[in-house]
This record gives structure tokens, C-alpha cells and sequence, in this order.
């Protein structure tokens, strides 16, 4: 049995099928992060830190005459997104109702969604993770509203990521007010911006709910790198006579491994 | 009729499990009759019989191929592995490590969940971007 206890939720094997595929479509649009970053795993669920690689020095010694180093590493995190589903809403699952209510647990998928864009492109220091926007050591590039300049800051970011030798595709992760922006514009003679700015990075442009402004990164690999232990999984926690408590879960690790490679355009 | 290829109930397996355990039943006993006939064929006297024998033994070879093709196309990591082995020269054991090694390590660079997992088996999704 997994640390998940599927096994003790009131739920048919169908409906844990269900469940799981409402998870999955409501998840992938939204994991922004995951379309541009490298990732690694899962290792599963024990796995609990990654190595750094690295040591700080002990200022003490248990005997004289030996110096000591610590490891350092990066624990990994979890997050949860509890929510609850209708025992009646699920009993008519299992009867074969398409239009069973799964209202929270498309909150809890945005939810945790949001949370892992957010650490990794704005950080979360509570964890140790640095993320994307705070690493970059170059400075910021003002995005603001007025479209018909976004080739020309997207531009300035590519171009500022060449000068340090950083190549390319470039991907660009662009928070959702300027996303519609972007999809709702057309420039002279009806092209889409859309495509301006694709040619520009030559790799993906993302919709990157949680993002604030954009951020255009360097998408050669081994910049940015996601370590998964388990990876996104719908658990349960108990039940009673109406509801049924379950939870998303996820855990992680997020570290910047080149903050030259990466640009902010804030909003 | 037996149904000695499955070893869980019939009932509970979905279809594509049954199927697959076909075809692996169906791959065993392909390689059985080409074991049989090379024992046959090692000790027939008679010429015409011999080339009879060969020519069924021909019929098996092609057999034991296309579900062997069949279960590779329905199991990624298992194609992944045999590629690593099937037709190369050189030592066949170290292939095997090899192969099994960087096919496992690919699965997980993928995201692919580990055996036995319930995850949503999400993993990464460079490339789903647009």
C-alpha cells in the first residue's frame, strides 16, 4: 500500500480513473514551469534532499587536530492541495453521470499549480528555493501594457542572454494579463504577435498562471533544474457519511544552476 | 481450453493485459516448435524430410518475429532495451546492461512514474509547449 491510502477511500477503481485523468487535464495547461525547466525523476516518495555538491565548514571538532566539513544539500519539499468531492457526486460517478462535479478538486489542481510555478519562477524562501526571476543577473526589462513593444523588450532579453554567451531556443514565460494581451494583438498588416515573438526566441511561449510579467530563459538545458520525489499524486485522508477528503501532493526540489540565463520583465 | 496464460483472473485483467499475455503465450510456444524442429532436423536421415522440416521451421522463424514485433510496438521500455541489443555485434551481455541501463535512466529523465506508482505520471513536459 502507498503512502497515498487510495486503498482505504470510499472510491471504485473507475472513479479513481476519473479523478485522476480530471486531475491530469486540469494540471498539464497550468504547470508552466515544467514546459521550460529541466526535470528530473521521480525518485519517490523517500527521496528527501538534493546533493549540492557542496560543503560548509564545522567550527568545531570532536577531537584536536582534524578539521570537518559539512555536506550541504536541499531538502525537498512537499505541497498539499486538500479538497473535498460529494460521496453523492461520486456514487453518481460510478453510475455513469458525465457531468459529476469535480469543482474542488479543479481548485486544488490550480491551486498547487500555481504554488510550483510560483516557487520556481519567483522562489520561496521559506524552502531555500531561488527561483528563476531572482536568480537572473541581469537586470530587469520593464514589461508594461502596450503590446506593440513587447518584440523589442523580448528582444533586448535575447539579446542580453547572447552577450554572456548563454544560447539559445529561448523560451519566454508570460504571466496571463499579458499572455491575452499577446493572443488579442496583431501587429501591421495582421500579424500575429504570437508568432513575432516566437520567431524572436526560436522555442515555446508559455501561458504561466502565477508568473508576474514574463521571464525569458535559455532553453540549451542544464540551467534550471526540477528534481521530482514523488511526483503530482491524488491521495486520501478520510471520510464521513457526505464527503470524502482527498489531497494532491507533490514533492520537489528547485534550484537555479545558471542565473546568467535567464531574463525578468516585470510588469 | 485452457487458459493457462494467465496467472491473475481473466476477469479482472483489462483487454490489452490479455492480449499482450496472448502474444507472450503465443511467442513461447513459437520458440518451442524451432527448438523442436532443430532436434528433429539434427537427427532426419531423409533428405526430402529434412527440407520439409526446415521449410516449417522457416514458417516458425516468421511466426516467433511478428509477435515478437507485436509485444515490442505495445511495450516502449521493453523496444528500447531490445534495441539496444538485438542485431549488434560485440559481447551480448554487456549490450544487455547497457541497454537496460540507459533505457531505465531515459524512462526517468522522461518522468516516467516508477513501477508501481499512483502518480498522475505527469512528469515533464518540455516539448508540450507551443
Amino acid at each position: 500500500m502507498s503512502h497515498l491510502l487510495r486503498e482505504h477511500a470510499p472510491i471504485t477503481e473507475a472513479t479513481w480513473a476519473e479523478i485522476d485523468e480530471e486531475a491530469r487535464e486540469r494540471l498539464v495547461p497550468m504547470l508552466a514551469a515544467r514546459k521550460l525547466v529541466d526535470f528530473a525523476g521521480p525518485h519517490g516518495w523517500e527521496h528527501s534532499a538534493t546533493n549540492l555538491g557542496r560543503t560548509a565548514p564545522l567550527g568545531s571538532t570532536p577531537f584536536e587536530g582534524v578539521t570537518a566539513r559539512q555536506r550541504r544539500v536541499l531538502p525537498v519539499v512537499e505541497l498539499w492541495a486538500p479538497f473535498a468531492l460529494s460521496r453523492e457526486e461520486l456514487r453518481d460517478a460510478d453510475r455513469g453521470a458525465a457531468d459529476v462535479e469535480y469543482g474542488p478538486l479543479d481548485e486544488a489542481a490550480r491551486r498547487i499549480a500555481l504554488a510550483e510555478n510560483r516557487a520556481i519562477f519567483h522562489g520561496w524562501e521559506a524552502a531555500g528555493i531561488t527561483g528563476i526571476a531572482q536568480a537572473s543577473t541581469h537586470a530587469p526589462i520593464p514589461l508594461g501594457e502596450v503590446c506593440s513593444r513587447y518584440p523589442r523588450h523580448v528582444a533586448s532579453a535575447v539579446e542580453a542572454l547572447l552577450r554572456v554567451g548563454v544560447d539559445g531556443p529561448y523560451g519566454l514565460a508570460l504571466g496571463p494579463a499579458a499572455y491575452t494581451r499577446v493572443l488579442e494583438t496583431s501587429e501591421h498588416g495582421g500579424y500575429p504577435l504570437l508568432e513575432h515573438l516566437r520567431k524572436i526566441l526560436g522555442g515555446p511561449l508559455v501561458w504561466a498562471p502565477g508568473v508576474d510579467g514574463a521571464v525569458v530563459v535559455s532553453e540549451r538545458g542544464g540551467d534550471f533544474l526540477f528534481e521530482s520525489g514523488d511526483d503530482l499524486s491524488v491521495g486520501y485522508e478520510a471520510h464521513d457519511t457526505e464527503q470524502v477528503q482527498l489531497y494532491l501532493l507533490e514533492s520537489f526540489t528547485f534550484r537555479v544552476a545558471t542565473p546568467e540565463a535567464a531574463v525578468a520583465l516585470t510588469p | 481450453m485452457g487458459f493457462d496464460q494467465y496467472h491473475e483472473p481473466p476477469d479482472e485483467l483489462p483487454d490489452e493485459t490479455r492480449t499482450f499475455a496472448r502474444l507472450c503465450a503465443s511467442l513461447t510456444e513459437e520458440a518451442e516448435a524451432i527448438g523442436w524442429y532443430a532436434q528433429r532436423i539434427a537427427i532426419e536421415k531423409d533428405h526430402e524430410a529434412r527440407a520439409i522440416m526446415l521449410d516449417a521451421q522457416g514458417e516458425e522463424f516468421k511466426h516467433f518475429a511478428m509477435d515478437l514485433e507485436f509485444l515490442l510496438r505495445r511495450t516502449p521500455l521493453w523496444r528500447e532495451i531490445a534495441q539496444g541489443i538485438l542485431f549488434q555485434s560485440g559481447d551480448i551481455v554487456e549490450h544487455g546492461e547497457e541497454a537496460e541501463e540507459g533505457a531505465v535512466e531515459d524512462a526517468a529523465a522522461r518522468g516516467e512514474p516508477l513501477a508501481g506508482s499512483v502518480s498522475l505520471g505527469i512528469g515533464g513536459l518540455r516539448g508540450a509547449a507551443s
